[in-house]
């Protein structure tokens, strides 16, 4: 009994180990594990020449192709900063005024040249018939606008 | 808990167990899979690719499911020596895996026509391809060792240090910024996602759920026997 | 049909998922049938092979009932 009983407090001893180790290890490399950089983030860190991720809500009526037919120019906004964007090439099925969006790219002269735009869904999932309802009931933005990032 | 651990009771009890398991996990299926793929609606952004969730949801809920019921399981092996547990931490690992290996696919696969790429290298999708390789490497492990008991130790070990990875799994998506969404169904305030498309990814949930206890029990009872053939051949080489 | 078969364009991503889903399930649960009908024919076969063993414990009087028989394992 006596040797269950210390086989079960060193396992409780070595996992409360881990976890702490893991916590730790965890902080310490937070800001590498940050997959994208919001436009208030960019104003308070300074990131240079390098390729990094920006990500956002795509502004609502910024979006607009070029002449050229494959540049596409919009603005990333967390609603208290927007970023301007310039990106050639293909868009995801999911890019949409209003919707979340991450491009990597690097900033040139102010405006960011992405590379890559990848669309990122919210946690939302309905019908078209239900978004069209909460839409028309005017609850759909008042909603949208509270799910927005607090970051 | 030992009355369990009887494997003579074992045998007896799930093939008691087994065809109720078996056909509700054929009728669950089946049912789910109608209400997926035809008896529910497209979704306002996503159209029909909503789909892929009824299969990749329920594959990521198992694949951490079945790897915390493991941990205990390896738990109750190093302090109790329990003889079930570690077989079922080892028969399990598999299902465990196969459901890893669903998730990460059909999210790839959602996410190549959604996101506007197969994969990303962010906390979410990260954590989840650890999970895959703490299957792969604990199977490796249990029969790395010509003495079964001290595989099954070095196992049991590796699945308690793997335990922390499901909680970063889970919480990624709030604790970082990451390309996968945030939870709908388990979260603060409620699900976000619409009635008609929970009732899928609640019945493919519960398939799942059932064809991982039908599978586990038909691999303990293939385990069990397993080990009776090998004491019998001990027995006869020592005359 | 045609069009719940197209599935909005998205056929090749959705249909491949529920594919590839059904083949490692069915597959893990054929594998684990044919493992456990593998073990059980060896077992019946290593059975059957020892009687003398079963004749031996009826003489030394000891419980033979099937359920000390399978409790052994």
């Amino acid at each position: 009994m006596t040797r269950k009983k210390r086989r079960l407090y060193m396992l409780g001893l070595a996992l409360l180990g881990l976890g702490a180790a893991t916590a730790l290890t965890l902080t310490a490399f937070e800001d590498n594990i940050v997959f994208f950089f919001s436009p208030t983030q960019l104003q308070t860190q300074d990131i240079g020449d390098r390729n990094f991720r920006l990500g956002g809500l795509v502004e609502e009526g910024s979006v607009s192709k070029l002449p050229d037919g494959v540049t596409t120019r919009f603005r990333v906004t967390d609603t208290v900063h927007t970023v301007a964007v310039t990106y050639r090439g293909q868009l995801p099925d999911l890019f949409r005024e209003g919707q979340g969006v991450i491009t990597e790219g690097r900033m040139i002269n102010g405006v960011f040249q992405a590379r890559e735009v990848l669309a990122k869904h919210d946690e939302n999932y309905m019908p078209p018939e239900v978004a069209d309802a909460l839409k028309e009931a005017e609850h759909f933005k008042a909603n949208s606008k509270d799910q927005k990032p607090s970051s | 808990m030992h009355r369990f651990a009887n494997p003579a009771r074992f045998q007896r009890l799930s093939a008691v167990v087994l065809p109720w398991t078996a056909g509700a996990t054929v009728i669950l299926l089946i049912v789910g899979l109608y209400i997926s793929l035809i008896g529910s609606p497209r979704d306002y952004q996503q159209g029909d690719t909503v789909r892929i969730m009824y299969i990749h949801v329920p594959a990521a809920w198992m694949s951490l499911f079945v790897y915390v019921n493991m941990a205990i399981a390896a738990a109750c092996g190093l302090v109790w020596k329990h003889p079930l547990a570690d077989l079922f931490a080892k028969a399990a690992a598999p299902v465990g895996a196969g459901f890893t290996f669903i998730c990460l696919v059909t999210g790839s696969l959602w996410g190549a026509p959604m996101w506007g790429t197969w994969w990303v290298w962010d906390a979410r999708l990260t954590s989840v391809l650890i999970l895959f390789f703490l299957y792969l490497g604990y199977m490796a492990l249990v029969n790395a060792f010509d003495d079964p008991q001290r595989g099954t130790r070095a196992g049991n070990v590796l699945l308690l240090v793997g335990i922390v990875n499901v909680p970063i799994i889970k919480f990624s998506v709030d604790w970082w910024n990451t390309l996968h969404q945030p939870a709908s169904v388990i979260r603060m305030g409620g699900p976000s996602i619409d009635g008609s498309m929970l009732v899928p990814l609640l019945v493919m949930a519960l398939g799942f759920t059932t064809y991982f206890v039908t599978v586990v029990l038909l691999r303990l009872r293939a385990e069990i026997v397993q080990r009776k053939i090998q004491t019998m051949r001990l027995s006869e080489a020592q005359g | 049909m045609a069009e719940f078969f197209a599935m909005g364009g998205y056929a090749a991503y959705v249909w491949s998922s529920y594919a590839l889903a059904a083949l490692v399930m069915v597959g893990l649960l054929a594998a684990t049938l044919k493992a456990l009908r593998g073990a059980e024919t060896t077992l019946k076969a290593l059975e059957g092979s020892r009687p003398p063993r079963r004749r031996r414990q009826q003489r030394n009087g000891a419980a033979a009932s099937p359920a000390a028989e399978v409790g052994e394992g």
